[in-house]
């Protein structure tokens, strides 16, 4: 079954095109990935899919629904997660409270429930913490949790935009970049996770990446851009023997 | 459990002290001491939007500008209504009018928080500077037509011989409600929602919140918060207005939620009450005296730049405000105490 579906997506910039003719058939469950020279209009597919950015052209269905109209809150609210190039944590609250954050949007309590502490309020936070902490244990961050997220160190970091994402009970993750400044034990790791998050969370994955060993290792079909257009899609062994491919990171 | 005991032991200690004072204290100091609660009331309810959700509202002086307003409208009588309104008559129904100050009160907050709702879907298309100016403006647009509606407001002749109902109860119990509500949004799901918007909407966006709800909330909450104190104002001066609610008013709470620390409701508490109480004391340098065998000349005006050079030492030395984001909690205070009188008990020296 196809979960994300995207045709002919475009997005124009006055006169540049940073995207042309992007077609991607998501199928539930997947671990795809999506890579490519820089500029090339990785993150930007993202944030369109995301609804950061508005397409110029083209359409984007998930799981049967038109993404086009939706905010981006309403899309998380829908099932899309994604996490940031540049890590976008909440710096002054602490790792608990950032994964709380990515739980709130799954509240069925109103505000007032809180300010008067109901019974159904308290219930639903007990739940979210003991998520949480669940959570926390999944990305090894348990220790940390009263921490000051901007003071982890970067991996740390990472992990706990993973789990944050986690938290918004997603059906796909966008995961932008997940093992930059990573170094190859760490990377090594981190696709281990990829596959247990995806086993244990029912997850579909689209990941960007820049790694070529990890995304050659790890996923299933690739899609590479350059200068906004797709240059080939395929699985990595194909991918790999691409002279496009080759051109586009080997240079000529 | 402790906290909550010590916070209802906290109250029962107010409470003594508020009737000690409205028995024993002068009129003078019973003043001072209800504008403290009502100041009390609106830096918490400011801090609200600007500390905790990261928005720079500056148009509070109009909410509370149509609190007070609104409930001195309505508890005005007929006859006197018939009196202040000299150039032009009072609108029906108002003319008519005439509510228990509870009501009027209460009016007066639900009216500016309608307010709040109506302009928060122009004010929170913007974000940053541009919400500034778009708050600021609506901030003036209310005093402007309170100035100019004569048939409404009086227009700049203003409204007086307002009965003095505030009472110092009045303005502590708003107070005491306006801390705990704020509190207790602060502290929840909702209040942490705020919180993760005022660090990076973007990422709070993706995480699935619907940022203009929530920031719709703190902002009518708050206006809520400041109509009430406006009609609590109101009736406290006995006389109201256009000139009165300016963007002086505004830029006055913008000092205090910032010397008290920008998020932390205690520290808006303690600001709040620091700023009153220093206001009136600062009074004594406007009159001439006598230093060390020299006379010195009253200075009009010398209380606002002792003011402007005390807070700006404060901002020098507590660069993120007297408590920055934190709160002073219970445990605070027994540190205070144990650093004052420290325990000396045999069983501690054998450590």
């Amino acid at each position: 079954m196809i979960l994300l579906e995207t045709q002919q997506l475009g997005v124009k910039f006055g006169g540049l095109l940073a995207l042309d003719n992007f077609n991607l058939a998501l199928p539930t469950g997947s671990l795809y990935g999506l890579i490519g020279p820089n500029g090339a209009g990785k993150t930007t597919v993202f944030n369109l899919l995301s609804g950061f950015l508005h397409p110029s052209h083209g359409d984007m269905v998930f799981a049967g629904q038109d993404l086009q109209k939706l905010p981006p809150y309403a899309r998380t609210l829908l099932g899309v997660a994604r996490t940031f190039q540049n890590i976008r944590l909440f710096e002054d609250l602490s790792v608990m409270d950032n994964v709380l954050v990515g739980f709130h949007c799954r509240r069925r309590t109103a505000w007032w429930d809180g300010v008067l502490r109901l019974p159904d309020y308290r219930r639903e936070e007990k739940e979210q913490r003991l998520r949480a902490w669940a959570l926390l244990e999944e990305v090894d961050l348990r220790d940390a949790a009263q921490e000051r997220a901007g003071q982890l160190p970067y991996g740390h970091q990472r992990r706990l935009e993973i789990a944050r994402a986690l938290a918004t009970q997603p059906r796909l993750l966008l995961l932008d970049e997940p093992a930059a400044g990573l170094n190859p034990q760490e990377t090594l790791e981190l696709m281990d996770f990829l596959r247990e998050i995806r086993a244990r969370h029912a997850l579909t994955l689209l990941i960007i990446e820049h790694n070529l060993r990890l995304v050659m290792n790890l996923c299933e079909h690739l899609t590479v851009l350059d200068h906004g257009l797709t240059i080939a899609a395929g699985p990595p062994p194909e991918m790999q023997k691409h002279p496009q491919v080759i051109k586009a990171y080997l240079g000529k | 459990m402790k906290k909550l005991l010590f916070n209802l032991g906290g109250l029962l200690l107010l409470a003594l002290c508020l009737y000690g004072a409205d028995r024993f204290a002068g009129d003078y100091y019973l003043r001072v001491l209800t504008q403290v609660a009502i100041f009390i009331t609106l830096a918490v309810s400011y801090n609200l939007v600007v500390g905790i959700s990261g928005q720079l509202h500056l148009g509070p002086n109009a909410f509370i500008t149509i609190g007070a307003y609104t409930a001195t409208l309505l508890t005005l009588t007929p006859a006197e209504k018939d009196l202040i309104f000299l150039m032009k008559p009072l609108v029906w129904p108002l003319s008519q009018v005439s509510l228990p100050f509870v009501w009027s009160l209460l009016a007066g907050g639900l009216v500016a928080a309608g307010f709040g709702f109506l302009t928060g879907f122009p004010v929170f298309r913007v974000r940053g500077d541009y919400l500034a100016i778009v708050t600021l403006g609506f901030g003036e647009v209310v005093r402007v037509l309170a100035n100019n509606l004569q048939g409404l407001t009086n227009g700049s002749l203003g409204l007086k011989g307002l009965a003095p109902y505030t009472t110092i109860w009045w303005a502590w119990g708003l107070a005491v409600v306006t801390v705990v509500v704020v509190q207790a949004l602060k502290n929840s799901g909702y209040g942490r929602a705020l919180a993760a918007i005022r660090q990076d909407e973007t990422a709070a966006r993706a995480m699935g919140i619907n940022t203009f709800q929530h920031l719709l909330l703190a902002y009518v909450l708050s206006a809520f918060f400041f109509g009430l104190g406006g009609g609590l104002l109101a009736h406290l001066i006995t006389t109201i207005s256009p000139n009165l609610f300016t963007f002086f008013l505004t830029f006055n709470l913008l000092i205090i939620i910032v010397v008290g620390g920008l998020g932390s409701t205690t520290g808006a508490v303690l600001s709040a009450f620091l700023f009153t109480v220093a206001g009136e004391w600062l009074r004594f340098v406007e009159e001439p005296q006598v230093v060390l065998g020299l006379p010195i000349p009253g200075i009009p005006g010398m209380r606002q730049v002792i003011f402007s050079l005390a807070l700006l030492l404060v901002i020098i030395f507590f660069r993120r405000g007297l408590l920055g984001r934190r709160e002073f909690s219970w445990g605070d205070t027994v540190r205070v105490f144990r650093r004052i009188f420290p325990a000396r008990l045999p069983s501690s020296d054998l450590r």
